[in-house]
Protein backbone atom coordinates (compact mmCIF):
# COMPACT_ATOMS: atom_id res chain seq x y z
CA UNK A 1 0.00 0.00 0.00
CA UNK A 2 1.23 3.52 -0.71
CA UNK A 3 1.93 5.96 2.22
CA UNK A 4 -0.68 7.93 0.72
CA UNK A 5 -3.17 4.89 1.91
CA UNK A 6 -4.24 6.58 5.16
CA UNK A 7 -5.66 10.41 4.69
CA UNK A 8 -9.34 9.84 4.88
CA UNK A 9 -9.14 7.08 7.52
CA UNK A 10 -6.98 9.30 9.70
CA UNK A 11 -9.31 12.06 8.94
CA UNK A 12 -12.45 10.09 10.20
CA UNK A 13 -10.33 9.20 13.22
CA UNK A 14 -9.89 12.48 14.01
CA UNK A 15 -13.79 13.24 13.40
CA UNK A 16 -14.43 10.37 15.67
CA UNK A 17 -12.32 11.53 18.07
CA UNK A 18 -13.63 14.87 18.31
CA UNK A 19 -16.92 14.30 18.35
CA UNK A 20 -16.21 12.61 21.27
CA UNK A 21 -14.31 15.19 22.72
CA UNK A 22 -16.70 17.89 21.55
CA UNK A 23 -19.31 16.25 24.33
CA UNK A 24 -16.82 15.41 26.86
CA UNK A 25 -15.35 18.94 26.90
CA UNK A 26 -18.39 20.03 28.73
CA UNK A 27 -18.89 17.52 31.80
CA UNK A 28 -15.15 17.20 31.58
CA UNK A 29 -13.54 20.65 31.06
CA UNK A 30 -17.04 22.70 31.67
CA UNK A 31 -16.20 23.94 28.35
CA UNK A 32 -19.90 24.13 26.85
CA UNK A 33 -19.93 24.00 23.32
CA UNK A 34 -22.18 20.61 23.03
CA UNK A 35 -24.90 19.85 25.61
CA UNK A 36 -26.37 16.82 25.63
CA UNK A 37 -26.23 13.43 23.56
CA UNK A 38 -26.30 12.09 20.20
CA UNK A 39 -30.13 11.30 20.80
CA UNK A 40 -30.83 15.20 21.00
CA UNK A 41 -28.08 18.19 21.96
CA UNK A 42 -27.75 21.92 22.08
CA UNK A 43 -24.46 23.24 20.19
CA UNK A 44 -23.24 26.92 21.85
CA UNK A 45 -26.93 27.44 23.13
CA UNK A 46 -28.82 27.97 19.39
CA UNK A 47 -28.11 25.17 17.30
CA UNK A 48 -30.78 21.59 18.57
CA UNK A 49 -29.89 18.63 16.83
CA UNK A 50 -32.41 15.59 17.68
CA UNK A 51 -31.60 12.09 15.69
CA UNK A 52 -34.40 11.43 13.29
CA UNK A 53 -34.74 7.61 14.05
CA UNK A 54 -35.51 8.92 17.62
CA UNK A 55 -37.62 11.51 16.58
CA UNK A 56 -39.42 8.95 14.05
CA UNK A 57 -40.44 6.43 17.21
CA UNK A 58 -41.73 9.28 19.01
CA UNK A 59 -44.02 10.45 16.22
CA UNK A 60 -44.87 6.43 15.70
CA UNK A 61 -45.61 6.31 19.81
CA UNK A 62 -48.15 9.11 19.08
CA UNK A 63 -45.61 11.79 20.51
CA UNK A 64 -46.51 14.82 19.16
CA UNK A 65 -43.04 17.11 20.13
CA UNK A 66 -42.02 19.87 20.27
CA UNK A 67 -40.75 22.16 17.56
CA UNK A 68 -37.27 22.32 19.04
CA UNK A 69 -36.95 18.35 18.22
CA UNK A 70 -38.68 18.54 14.86
CA UNK A 71 -36.42 21.48 14.20
CA UNK A 72 -33.62 19.55 15.06
CA UNK A 73 -33.93 16.09 12.96
CA UNK A 74 -34.71 18.36 9.89
CA UNK A 75 -31.33 19.73 10.10
CA UNK A 76 -29.34 16.22 11.18
CA UNK A 77 -31.31 15.07 7.98
CA UNK A 78 -30.63 18.09 5.84
CA UNK A 79 -26.91 17.62 6.58
CA UNK A 80 -26.61 13.80 6.17
CA UNK A 81 -28.37 14.73 2.96
CA UNK A 82 -25.69 16.37 1.98
CA UNK A 83 -22.63 14.79 3.36
CA UNK A 84 -24.10 10.95 2.50
CA UNK A 85 -26.31 9.46 5.03
CA UNK A 86 -24.34 6.77 6.24
CA UNK A 87 -21.52 9.20 6.55
CA UNK A 88 -23.00 9.13 10.26
CA UNK A 89 -21.98 6.20 11.01
CA UNK A 90 -18.43 6.48 9.84
CA UNK A 91 -17.57 9.77 10.84
CA UNK A 92 -19.75 10.19 14.02
CA UNK A 93 -21.10 7.25 15.40
CA UNK A 94 -19.19 5.79 18.43
CA UNK A 95 -19.73 2.30 18.20
CA UNK A 96 -17.69 2.46 14.78
CA UNK A 97 -14.15 3.05 16.05
CA UNK A 98 -15.39 -0.53 18.33
CA UNK A 99 -16.60 -2.23 15.51
CA UNK A 100 -13.67 -1.14 13.26
CA UNK A 101 -11.08 -2.53 16.07
CA UNK A 102 -12.66 -5.57 16.06
CA UNK A 103 -12.87 -5.89 12.51
CA UNK A 104 -9.10 -5.78 12.67
CA UNK A 105 -8.55 -8.01 15.50
CA UNK A 106 -10.66 -10.20 13.74
CA UNK A 107 -8.34 -9.94 10.35
CA UNK A 108 -5.30 -10.10 12.19
CA UNK A 109 -6.31 -13.63 14.27
CA UNK A 110 -7.29 -14.58 11.09
CA UNK A 111 -11.18 -15.70 12.15
CA UNK A 112 -12.07 -16.48 8.90
CA UNK A 113 -15.77 -18.75 10.36
CA UNK A 114 -18.80 -17.25 11.59
CA UNK A 115 -22.49 -17.28 11.12
CA UNK A 116 -23.72 -15.28 7.67
CA UNK A 117 -26.25 -12.84 8.32
CA UNK A 118 -27.84 -11.04 5.39
CA UNK A 119 -27.23 -6.94 5.58
CA UNK A 120 -30.87 -6.75 4.42
CA UNK A 121 -31.26 -8.05 8.35
CA UNK A 122 -31.12 -4.44 9.35
CA UNK A 123 -33.59 -3.14 7.33
CA UNK A 124 -36.15 -5.53 9.41
CA UNK A 125 -34.89 -5.00 12.65
CA UNK A 126 -35.49 -1.39 11.60
CA UNK A 127 -39.37 -2.38 10.57
CA UNK A 128 -39.42 -4.30 13.97
CA UNK A 129 -38.28 -1.41 15.90
CA UNK A 130 -40.69 1.03 14.21
CA UNK A 131 -43.60 -1.34 14.64
CA UNK A 132 -43.49 -2.33 18.09
CA UNK A 133 -42.93 1.83 18.97
CA UNK A 134 -46.50 2.15 16.88
CA UNK A 135 -48.10 -0.77 18.89
CA UNK A 136 -46.58 -0.64 22.20
CA UNK A 137 -46.54 3.40 22.21
CA UNK A 138 -43.23 4.11 23.48
CA UNK A 139 -39.39 4.59 22.13
CA UNK A 140 -38.92 0.81 21.69
CA UNK A 141 -35.24 0.58 20.19
CA UNK A 142 -34.02 3.18 22.96
CA UNK A 143 -34.70 0.75 25.41
CA UNK A 144 -31.90 -1.55 24.05
CA UNK A 145 -30.19 0.98 21.21
CA UNK A 146 -26.39 0.27 21.94
CA UNK A 147 -25.46 3.37 19.70
CA UNK A 148 -27.57 6.03 22.41
CA UNK A 149 -26.89 3.76 25.17
CA UNK A 150 -22.46 3.76 24.53
CA UNK A 151 -22.77 7.70 24.03
CA UNK A 152 -24.67 8.55 27.14
CA UNK A 153 -22.21 5.99 28.56
CA UNK A 154 -19.49 8.24 27.94
CA UNK A 155 -21.08 11.53 28.17
CA UNK A 156 -22.65 11.15 31.27
CA UNK A 157 -20.74 8.13 32.90
CA UNK A 158 -22.16 4.20 32.02
CA UNK A 159 -20.92 1.74 34.85
CA UNK A 160 -22.49 -1.48 33.28
CA UNK A 161 -23.90 -0.07 30.42
CA UNK A 162 -20.25 -0.11 28.86
CA UNK A 163 -20.97 -3.99 28.79
CA UNK A 164 -23.35 -3.36 25.84
CA UNK A 165 -20.51 -1.76 23.32
CA UNK A 166 -18.29 -5.04 24.92
CA UNK A 167 -20.89 -7.08 23.63
CA UNK A 168 -20.51 -5.36 20.40
CA UNK A 169 -17.04 -6.09 19.95
CA UNK A 170 -17.43 -9.34 21.12
CA UNK A 171 -20.15 -9.97 18.18
CA UNK A 172 -17.89 -8.78 15.79
CA UNK A 173 -15.09 -10.17 16.68
CA UNK A 174 -16.03 -13.50 17.35
CA UNK A 175 -19.74 -14.31 15.66
CA UNK A 176 -19.97 -12.39 12.53
CA UNK A 177 -17.61 -10.25 10.27
CA UNK A 178 -18.60 -6.70 10.59
CA UNK A 179 -21.73 -8.25 12.01
CA UNK A 180 -23.25 -5.40 14.19
CA UNK A 181 -22.50 -2.19 11.70
CA UNK A 182 -23.07 -4.28 8.30
CA UNK A 183 -25.72 -6.29 9.18
CA UNK A 184 -27.96 -5.43 11.91
CA UNK A 185 -27.98 -1.73 13.33
CA UNK A 186 -30.96 -0.24 12.54
CA UNK A 187 -29.49 3.15 13.38
CA UNK A 188 -27.72 2.22 10.34
CA UNK A 189 -30.25 1.14 8.10
CA UNK A 190 -31.58 4.58 8.73
CA UNK A 191 -29.37 6.75 7.87
CA UNK A 192 -28.89 4.49 4.63
CA UNK A 193 -32.22 5.10 3.96
CA UNK A 194 -31.34 8.89 3.88
CA UNK A 195 -27.83 8.16 1.91
CA UNK A 196 -30.13 6.91 -0.63
CA UNK A 197 -30.91 10.35 -1.72
CA UNK A 198 -27.62 12.20 -0.44
CA UNK A 199 -25.45 14.40 -2.20
CA UNK A 200 -21.85 13.51 -1.48
CA UNK A 201 -20.52 10.20 -2.66
CA UNK A 202 -17.72 7.91 -3.65
CA UNK A 203 -17.57 7.90 -7.05
CA UNK A 204 -15.14 4.88 -9.37
CA UNK A 205 -14.38 8.05 -11.65
CA UNK A 206 -11.69 6.02 -13.07
CA UNK A 207 -12.55 2.13 -13.35
CA UNK A 208 -11.12 1.69 -16.52
CA UNK A 209 -7.79 1.87 -14.72
CA UNK A 210 -9.10 -0.67 -12.15
CA UNK A 211 -6.31 -3.77 -12.45
CA UNK A 212 -8.86 -6.23 -9.86
CA UNK A 213 -6.24 -6.12 -7.07
CA UNK A 214 -9.55 -6.18 -5.16
CA UNK A 215 -7.79 -4.10 -2.15
CA UNK A 216 -11.01 -1.92 -1.81
CA UNK A 217 -13.25 -5.14 -2.24
CA UNK A 218 -10.50 -6.02 0.84
CA UNK A 219 -11.20 -2.94 3.06
CA UNK A 220 -14.94 -2.07 2.26
CA UNK A 221 -17.16 -2.33 5.28
CA UNK A 222 -20.05 -2.81 2.41
CA UNK A 223 -17.99 -4.47 -0.53
CA UNK A 224 -21.60 -5.02 -2.11
CA UNK A 225 -21.74 -1.77 -3.31
CA UNK A 226 -18.18 -1.19 -5.25
CA UNK A 227 -19.76 -3.47 -7.72
CA UNK A 228 -22.25 -1.57 -9.97
CA UNK A 229 -20.22 1.43 -10.00
CA UNK A 230 -16.72 -0.51 -10.52
CA UNK A 231 -17.73 -3.03 -12.77
CA UNK A 232 -21.04 -2.10 -13.68
CA UNK A 233 -20.17 0.05 -16.71
CA UNK A 234 -21.44 -3.35 -19.34
CA UNK A 235 -24.72 -3.27 -17.67
CA UNK A 236 -25.14 0.66 -17.99
CA UNK A 237 -24.31 1.57 -14.28
CA UNK A 238 -22.58 5.25 -13.91
CA UNK A 239 -19.20 5.44 -11.70
CA UNK A 240 -20.85 7.09 -8.16
CA UNK A 241 -21.78 4.29 -5.62
CA UNK A 242 -25.40 4.92 -5.61
CA UNK A 243 -26.07 2.54 -2.66
CA UNK A 244 -26.81 4.18 1.20
CA UNK A 245 -25.22 1.68 2.40
CA UNK A 246 -21.94 2.95 1.59
CA UNK A 247 -20.74 4.81 4.62
CA UNK A 248 -18.92 7.73 2.47
CA UNK A 249 -15.67 6.03 4.96
CA UNK A 250 -13.27 6.93 1.78
CA UNK A 251 -11.36 3.90 2.65
CA UNK A 252 -11.11 2.26 -1.11
CA UNK A 253 -9.98 6.10 -2.11
CA UNK A 254 -7.03 5.64 0.40
CA UNK A 255 -6.58 1.98 -0.36
CA UNK A 256 -6.55 1.42 -4.47
CA UNK A 257 -3.23 1.78 -6.31
CA UNK A 258 -4.85 2.94 -9.32
CA UNK A 259 -6.63 5.93 -7.52
CA UNK A 260 -9.68 4.73 -9.06
CA UNK A 261 -11.84 6.64 -6.48
CA UNK A 262 -12.74 10.12 -5.27
CA UNK A 263 -15.26 11.98 -3.67
CA UNK A 264 -18.01 13.36 -5.99
CA UNK A 265 -21.82 14.48 -6.28
CA UNK A 266 -24.18 11.81 -7.27
CA UNK A 267 -25.28 13.51 -10.13
CA UNK A 268 -21.75 13.95 -11.26
CA UNK A 269 -21.79 11.03 -13.83
CA UNK A 270 -18.24 12.00 -15.38
CA UNK A 271 -15.80 9.52 -15.82
CA UNK A 272 -11.64 9.67 -16.27
CA UNK A 273 -10.94 7.79 -19.43
CA UNK A 274 -7.25 6.14 -19.12
CA UNK A 275 -6.20 8.00 -22.43
CA UNK A 276 -7.32 11.72 -20.69
CA UNK A 277 -5.60 10.87 -17.62
CA UNK A 278 -2.16 9.13 -18.97
CA UNK A 279 -1.73 10.57 -22.88
CA UNK A 280 0.83 7.88 -23.45
CA UNK A 281 -1.09 5.35 -22.81
CA UNK A 282 -3.72 5.23 -25.47
CA UNK A 283 -3.58 1.87 -26.37
CA UNK B 1 -34.68 -31.40 -16.07
CA UNK B 2 -36.48 -27.99 -14.71
CA UNK B 3 -38.14 -26.41 -17.30
CA UNK B 4 -37.97 -22.06 -17.08
CA UNK B 5 -41.71 -22.19 -15.89
CA UNK B 6 -41.20 -24.33 -13.32
CA UNK B 7 -37.78 -22.44 -11.69
CA UNK B 8 -39.82 -19.38 -11.52
CA UNK B 9 -42.31 -21.14 -9.31
CA UNK B 10 -39.90 -21.84 -6.66
CA UNK B 11 -37.77 -19.03 -7.26
CA UNK B 12 -41.10 -17.24 -6.55
CA UNK B 13 -41.86 -19.58 -4.03
CA UNK B 14 -38.52 -19.25 -2.18
CA UNK B 15 -38.78 -15.46 -1.93
CA UNK B 16 -42.10 -15.70 -0.71
CA UNK B 17 -40.59 -17.96 2.20
CA UNK B 18 -38.34 -15.59 2.50
CA UNK B 19 -40.67 -12.76 3.16
CA UNK B 20 -42.65 -14.83 5.14
CA UNK B 21 -39.60 -15.49 7.86
CA UNK B 22 -38.29 -11.75 7.51
CA UNK B 23 -41.48 -10.62 8.58
CA UNK B 24 -42.18 -13.31 11.33
CA UNK B 25 -38.85 -12.39 13.01
CA UNK B 26 -39.55 -8.57 12.65
CA UNK B 27 -42.50 -8.99 13.95
CA UNK B 28 -41.31 -11.53 16.89
CA UNK B 29 -38.47 -8.78 17.35
CA UNK B 30 -40.90 -5.99 17.90
CA UNK B 31 -43.50 -8.30 20.69
CA UNK B 32 -40.03 -8.98 22.35
CA UNK B 33 -39.31 -4.93 22.61
CA UNK B 34 -42.72 -4.32 23.40
CA UNK B 35 -42.52 -6.74 26.52
CA UNK B 36 -39.56 -4.74 27.44
CA UNK B 37 -41.16 -1.50 26.96
CA UNK B 38 -43.90 -2.71 29.45
CA UNK B 39 -41.47 -3.90 32.05
CA UNK B 40 -39.53 -0.38 31.67
CA UNK B 41 -42.71 1.25 32.76
CA UNK B 42 -42.95 0.05 36.05
CA UNK B 43 -41.13 2.71 38.23
CA UNK B 44 -39.87 2.45 41.52
CA UNK B 45 -41.25 4.85 44.00
CA UNK B 46 -38.69 6.82 45.11
CA UNK B 47 -37.42 7.61 41.27
CA UNK B 48 -39.55 10.64 40.59
CA UNK B 49 -39.61 12.38 37.33
CA UNK B 50 -38.49 15.71 37.11
CA UNK B 51 -41.42 18.88 37.11
CA UNK B 52 -43.82 18.52 34.18
CA UNK B 53 -43.27 15.15 32.95
CA UNK B 54 -45.93 13.67 30.81
CA UNK B 55 -47.89 10.78 32.66
CA UNK B 56 -45.41 7.81 32.58
CA UNK B 57 -46.64 5.53 29.50
CA UNK B 58 -46.78 9.39 27.57
CA UNK B 59 -43.13 10.43 28.92
CA UNK B 60 -41.30 6.77 28.12
CA UNK B 61 -43.25 8.15 24.28
CA UNK B 62 -41.47 11.47 23.97
CA UNK B 63 -38.36 11.31 26.41
CA UNK B 64 -35.12 11.10 24.31
CA UNK B 65 -32.97 9.96 26.89
CA UNK B 66 -30.36 12.77 25.98
CA UNK B 67 -30.24 14.61 29.52
CA UNK B 68 -30.44 18.20 28.02
CA UNK B 69 -32.74 18.82 31.55
CA UNK B 70 -29.69 16.66 33.54
CA UNK B 71 -27.49 19.49 31.97
CA UNK B 72 -29.26 22.39 32.98
CA UNK B 73 -30.24 21.87 36.59
CA UNK B 74 -28.50 23.95 38.37
CA UNK B 75 -28.78 21.91 41.56
CA UNK B 76 -27.45 19.20 40.16
CA UNK B 77 -30.89 17.20 41.20
CA UNK B 78 -31.27 15.00 38.12
CA UNK B 79 -29.77 11.91 36.71
CA UNK B 80 -29.93 9.76 33.74
CA UNK B 81 -31.14 6.37 35.15
CA UNK B 82 -28.12 3.45 35.23
CA UNK B 83 -29.16 0.17 35.06
CA UNK B 84 -31.30 -0.89 38.26
CA UNK B 85 -32.49 2.86 38.95
CA UNK B 86 -36.00 1.26 38.27
CA UNK B 87 -37.20 3.56 35.26
CA UNK B 88 -36.27 3.46 31.65
CA UNK B 89 -32.33 3.19 31.04
CA UNK B 90 -31.51 6.63 30.66
CA UNK B 91 -34.70 8.79 31.49
CA UNK B 92 -34.08 11.62 33.62
CA UNK B 93 -34.87 10.70 37.27
CA UNK B 94 -34.41 12.15 40.98
CA UNK B 95 -34.14 10.44 44.69
CA UNK B 96 -35.77 12.87 46.82
CA UNK B 97 -33.85 11.93 49.81
CA UNK B 98 -30.21 12.27 47.86
CA UNK B 99 -30.89 15.46 46.03
CA UNK B 100 -34.54 16.97 46.11
CA UNK B 101 -35.81 19.93 43.14
CA UNK B 102 -35.09 23.27 44.82
CA UNK B 103 -38.68 24.41 42.54
CA UNK B 104 -36.17 26.76 40.72
CA UNK B 105 -38.61 29.44 39.44
CA UNK B 106 -37.47 29.37 36.00
CA UNK B 107 -37.70 25.97 35.42
CA UNK B 108 -34.65 25.65 33.52
CA UNK B 109 -35.13 21.58 33.31
CA UNK B 110 -38.14 22.16 31.42
CA UNK B 111 -37.37 25.10 29.23
CA UNK B 112 -34.21 22.81 28.30
CA UNK B 113 -36.49 19.55 27.61
CA UNK B 114 -36.52 19.88 23.20
CA UNK B 115 -39.44 17.20 23.02
CA UNK B 116 -42.16 18.03 25.02
CA UNK B 117 -41.45 15.23 27.71
CA UNK B 118 -41.54 17.66 30.53
CA UNK B 119 -44.59 19.85 29.34
CA UNK B 120 -43.57 23.32 28.47
CA UNK B 121 -47.28 24.03 29.63
CA UNK B 122 -45.77 24.23 33.15
CA UNK B 123 -45.24 27.43 33.94
CA UNK B 124 -45.10 28.04 37.41
CA UNK B 125 -43.07 25.73 39.38
CA UNK B 126 -45.77 25.28 42.30
CA UNK B 127 -47.91 23.52 39.88
CA UNK B 128 -45.59 20.86 39.59
CA UNK B 129 -46.69 17.46 40.12
CA UNK B 130 -43.47 15.55 40.79
CA UNK B 131 -45.08 13.52 43.51
CA UNK B 132 -46.76 13.91 47.15
CA UNK B 133 -45.17 13.84 50.14
CA UNK B 134 -46.83 11.31 52.50
CA UNK B 135 -45.54 10.85 56.38
CA UNK B 136 -46.03 7.01 55.85
CA UNK B 137 -43.70 6.61 59.21
CA UNK B 138 -46.45 7.32 61.59
CA UNK B 139 -44.96 5.24 64.63
CA UNK B 140 -41.70 7.08 63.85
CA UNK B 141 -42.02 10.54 63.50
CA UNK B 142 -40.95 12.30 66.35
CA UNK B 143 -43.90 14.95 66.24
CA UNK B 144 -46.47 11.78 66.63
CA UNK B 145 -44.40 10.55 69.04
CA UNK B 146 -45.42 14.07 70.99
CA UNK B 147 -42.07 15.91 70.42
CA UNK B 148 -41.11 19.05 68.27
CA UNK B 149 -39.10 18.13 65.41
CA UNK B 150 -41.27 20.58 62.90
CA UNK B 151 -38.29 20.00 60.73
CA UNK B 152 -40.06 18.85 57.21
CA UNK B 153 -42.82 21.53 57.78
CA UNK B 154 -39.65 23.99 58.13
CA UNK B 155 -38.69 23.47 55.38
CA UNK B 156 -41.05 22.97 52.63
CA UNK B 157 -41.20 25.58 50.21
CA UNK B 158 -44.68 25.86 50.42
CA UNK B 159 -45.33 25.94 54.26
CA UNK B 160 -48.27 26.19 55.29
CA UNK B 161 -49.99 25.72 51.83
CA UNK B 162 -48.48 21.58 50.80
CA UNK B 163 -47.99 21.33 54.38
CA UNK B 164 -49.32 22.08 58.10
CA UNK B 165 -49.16 21.21 61.54
CA UNK B 166 -52.67 20.15 62.95
CA UNK B 167 -53.08 20.02 66.85
CA UNK B 168 -54.36 16.58 68.26
CA UNK B 169 -54.40 15.51 71.69
CA UNK B 170 -51.72 13.58 72.69
CA UNK B 171 -53.08 10.84 74.84
CA UNK B 172 -49.95 9.04 76.11
CA UNK B 173 -49.41 11.97 78.40
CA UNK B 174 -53.42 13.07 78.71
CA UNK B 175 -52.10 16.78 78.98
CA UNK B 176 -49.94 18.10 75.84
CA UNK B 177 -50.86 18.31 72.12
CA UNK B 178 -49.27 16.52 69.01
CA UNK B 179 -48.57 19.01 66.28
CA UNK B 180 -49.28 16.46 62.62
CA UNK B 181 -47.13 17.74 59.96
CA UNK B 182 -50.45 17.10 57.45
CA UNK B 183 -49.78 17.22 53.54
CA UNK B 184 -52.59 19.10 51.37
CA UNK B 185 -51.81 16.96 47.87
CA UNK B 186 -53.20 19.56 45.62
CA UNK B 187 -50.69 21.94 46.99
CA UNK B 188 -47.89 19.52 47.73
CA UNK B 189 -45.56 19.91 44.26
CA UNK B 190 -43.29 16.63 45.67
CA UNK B 191 -40.55 18.32 45.38
CA UNK B 192 -39.26 16.24 48.32
CA UNK B 193 -37.02 18.87 50.39
CA UNK B 194 -39.57 17.69 53.26
CA UNK B 195 -38.22 14.13 52.98
CA UNK B 196 -34.29 14.91 52.12
CA UNK B 197 -34.48 16.97 55.37
CA UNK B 198 -36.40 14.57 58.02
CA UNK B 199 -33.96 14.18 60.75
CA UNK B 200 -34.34 10.18 61.08
CA UNK B 201 -32.45 7.78 59.97
CA UNK B 202 -34.97 6.74 57.82
CA UNK B 203 -37.05 9.12 56.42
CA UNK B 204 -40.86 9.17 57.85
CA UNK B 205 -42.01 11.67 55.48
CA UNK B 206 -41.79 10.18 51.60
CA UNK B 207 -42.62 11.34 48.39
CA UNK B 208 -44.64 8.88 46.17
CA UNK B 209 -45.48 8.80 42.54
CA UNK B 210 -49.29 10.62 42.51
CA UNK B 211 -50.82 7.37 41.48
CA UNK B 212 -49.23 5.77 44.44
CA UNK B 213 -49.86 8.51 47.26
CA UNK B 214 -53.46 8.81 46.62
CA UNK B 215 -56.96 6.81 47.19
CA UNK B 216 -59.51 7.81 44.47
CA UNK B 217 -62.98 7.28 44.72
CA UNK B 218 -64.92 4.82 42.67
CA UNK B 219 -66.05 6.91 39.57
CA UNK B 220 -70.05 5.95 41.17
CA UNK B 221 -69.83 7.56 44.46
CA UNK B 222 -71.37 10.58 45.61
CA UNK B 223 -70.58 12.22 48.46
CA UNK B 224 -74.42 12.59 50.27
CA UNK B 225 -74.07 15.79 51.49
CA UNK B 226 -72.07 17.44 48.49
CA UNK B 227 -74.82 16.56 46.34
CA UNK B 228 -77.57 17.72 48.80
CA UNK B 229 -75.33 21.22 48.89
CA UNK B 230 -75.46 21.45 45.29
CA UNK B 231 -78.73 20.67 44.89
CA UNK B 232 -79.84 22.99 47.68
CA UNK B 233 -82.32 20.55 49.45
CA UNK B 234 -81.92 16.72 50.34
CA UNK B 235 -82.25 14.92 47.34
CA UNK B 236 -84.92 12.52 49.03
CA UNK B 237 -88.40 14.10 49.99
CA UNK B 238 -90.88 12.70 52.10
CA UNK B 239 -88.68 9.60 53.73
CA UNK B 240 -90.25 8.71 56.94
CA UNK B 241 -87.77 9.78 59.55
CA UNK B 242 -87.23 7.26 62.42
CA UNK B 243 -86.71 8.10 66.00
CA UNK B 244 -82.64 7.98 66.18
CA UNK B 245 -81.31 6.01 68.92
CA UNK B 246 -79.31 8.13 71.69
CA UNK B 247 -77.23 7.13 74.23
CA UNK B 248 -78.66 8.22 77.15
CA UNK B 249 -80.86 5.49 79.14
CA UNK B 250 -81.50 3.58 76.23
CA UNK B 251 -84.63 5.23 74.97
CA UNK B 252 -85.35 6.46 71.31
CA UNK B 253 -84.68 10.10 71.62
CA UNK B 254 -86.49 11.88 68.82
CA UNK B 255 -84.77 14.74 67.41
CA UNK B 256 -87.11 15.57 64.73
CA UNK B 257 -86.61 19.42 65.92
CA UNK B 258 -83.10 19.94 66.61
CA UNK B 259 -81.28 23.13 65.47
CA UNK B 260 -79.01 22.26 62.21
CA UNK B 261 -75.84 23.87 61.37
CA UNK B 262 -75.24 25.10 57.44
CA UNK B 263 -73.72 21.68 55.95
CA UNK B 264 -76.83 19.72 57.78
CA UNK B 265 -75.37 18.66 61.22
CA UNK B 266 -76.95 18.93 64.28
CA UNK B 267 -75.25 21.77 65.74
CA UNK B 268 -75.27 19.74 69.10
CA UNK B 269 -75.52 16.46 69.96
CA UNK B 270 -77.01 16.50 73.30
CA UNK B 271 -78.08 12.41 74.00
S1 LIG C 1 -17.43 2.03 -1.04
FE1 LIG C 1 -15.61 3.05 -0.26
S2 LIG C 1 -16.47 4.78 0.91
FE2 LIG C 1 -18.17 3.37 0.57
S3 LIG C 1 -18.16 2.09 2.39
FE3 LIG C 1 -16.91 1.03 0.87
S4 LIG C 1 -14.81 1.67 1.32
FE4 LIG C 1 -16.19 3.11 2.38
S1 LIG D 1 -36.93 22.78 39.05
FE1 LIG D 1 -34.78 23.30 39.28
S2 LIG D 1 -34.02 21.96 40.91
FE2 LIG D 1 -35.97 21.15 40.23
S3 LIG D 1 -35.33 19.60 38.73
FE3 LIG D 1 -35.82 21.49 37.62
S4 LIG D 1 -33.87 22.50 37.39
FE4 LIG D 1 -33.61 20.96 38.99
S1 LIG E 1 -34.58 17.00 28.28
FE1 LIG E 1 -36.56 16.04 27.85
S2 LIG E 1 -36.10 14.54 26.26
FE2 LIG E 1 -34.15 15.10 27.20
S3 LIG E 1 -33.83 13.59 28.83
FE3 LIG E 1 -34.85 15.37 29.77
S4 LIG E 1 -37.01 14.84 29.67
FE4 LIG E 1 -35.98 13.49 28.25
S1 LIG F 1 -42.67 17.49 48.85
FE1 LIG F 1 -42.59 18.14 50.98
S2 LIG F 1 -41.39 19.99 50.93
FE2 LIG F 1 -42.03 19.62 48.81
S3 LIG F 1 -43.94 20.75 48.56
FE3 LIG F 1 -44.51 18.69 49.23
S4 LIG F 1 -44.66 18.84 51.44
FE4 LIG F 1 -43.51 20.62 50.77
S1 LIG G 1 -38.87 15.82 59.84
FE1 LIG G 1 -39.39 13.68 60.00
S2 LIG G 1 -39.47 13.29 62.18
FE2 LIG G 1 -39.50 15.49 61.95
S3 LIG G 1 -41.66 15.99 61.96
FE3 LIG G 1 -41.09 15.73 59.81
S4 LIG G 1 -41.52 13.58 59.36
FE4 LIG G 1 -41.53 13.81 61.58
Amino acid sequence: MRAAGWKWLIARRLSQAFFVALFLAGPLAGLWVVEGTLASSLTLGVLPLTDPLILLQSLLARHWPEATALLGAAIVVAGYLLVGGRAYCSWVCPLNPVTDAAHWLREKLGLREGVTISPRLRLWVLAGALAASALFGTLAWELVNPVTITHRALVFGGGLMWTVAVGIFVFDLAIARRGWCGHLCPVGAAYGLIGKGSLLRVSAVRREACDDCMDCYAVCPEPRVLTPALRGKAKGFGPVILSGDCTNCGRCIDVCPQDVFGFASRFDKREQTIGQQQGEYVP
Amino acid sequence: MTGPGEKKTVDRREMLAGGVRAVCGAGFFALGLGMLGRQAETRAAQSLRPPGALAEADFLAACSRCGLCVRDCPWDTLRLAGIGDGAALGTPLFTARAVPCEMCQDIPCVVACPTGALDHRLTDIKQAKMGIAVLVGQETCLNFLGLRCDVCYRVCPLIDEAITLERSHNERTGKHARFIPTVHSDKCTGCGKCEKACVLEEAAIKVLPAELALGRLGGHYRLGWEEKRKHGESLLKDIIDLPDRGYGDGTATPYGGAERGANGAFKEFKP
